[in-house]
């Protein structure tokens, strides 16, 4: 069925409303960021993900660190931290080489907050898990590999 | 839910470390019940952390993060007193937003 004129006029003031409270400030800052990124959780690999996300060649830094367990005997919760040393980190997402999804979460830290992350994921199968960090309007990462005992995603 | 989220914020000089855990069923959308039948998807999108009214930690989330979500950070510049507030939406539109005092 084709949109009537109603919903037409109804869609389009809405639109201008918005547009009107972000130009104007009412909308702050986190209020124009809160939107969920499908792309990025729809990327297959590291390469498409870093292009979602804006940029361009992840390069492997010894920068940052991330600490996870050599074997985790439930996939369901696996606990890891990411920590970066690179000046300028503004986000970091954790990727999962071989999940249904490659990224799990993307962190983003303003400035004031430690570039330190702490969190609980699953893993459908052993692979190798990357902290994805951006700092200064660069991508690096760093993997590891955990091997799982029981996958977290059947049930 | 008796206890849908618990937040510890501690104060160590200017630095405050943040603990949460959030009570959600974080559904994959993949995961089959007794009966065969594919639970639907159910996870938390978008979580925000402030301290009084600034943000500290803004993430987005899949449907990988764990059920019952955890998440530790710090930020600098808190002191005992202000408030840490977490709110979170889910991919159903479900929100929750709950305030705790740093100690």
């Amino acid at each position: 069925m084709p949109h009537s004129r109603r919903q037409f006029l109804t869609s389009g003031s809405s639109i201008t409303l918005l547009t009107l409270m972000a130009a104007s400030g009412l909308l702050g800052p986190e209020a124009a960021a809160a939107q969920w990124n499908k792309g990025a959780f729809e990327s297959k690999n590291m390469e498409d993900l870093v292009r979602t996300l804006g940029g361009t060649a992840p390069q492997r830094s010894d920068d940052i660190v991330f600490v996870g367990p050599e074997i985790a005997e439930n996939g369901a919760v696996v606990p890891v931290e990411v920590a970066s040393r690179l000046p300028g980190t503004d986000s970091i997402a954790l990727l999962i080489e071989k999940n249904p999804n490659l990224l799990a979460a993307n962190f983003a830290i303003p400035a004031g907050t430690l570039p330190e992350i702490q969190t609980r994921v699953k893993m459908a199968e052993t692979c190798n898990v990357y902290a994805l960090v951006r700092a200064q309007g660069k991508f690096y990462y760093t993997a590891k590999e955990i091997k799982v005992t029981v996958g977290g995603c059947g049930g | 839910m008796a206890n849908p989220m618990r937040i510890r914020a501690r104060a160590d000089g200017d630095i405050v470390q943040v603990r949460v855990l959030i009570s959600h069923v974080m559904e994959t959308g993949l995961r089959k019940d007794a009966q065969g039948e594919l639970v639907p998807a159910h996870y938390i999108q978008l979580i925000d952390v402030t301290y009084d009214g600034r943000i500290v930690l803004s993430a987005e989330w899949g449907p990988a993060v764990s059920r019952n979500p955890y998440l530790a950070f710090k930020f600098r510049g808190g002191a005992p007193g202000g408030k840490v507030r977490v709110t979170w939406t889910d991919n159903l539109g479900e929100t929750q937003s709950y305030e705790a005092s740093v100690e």
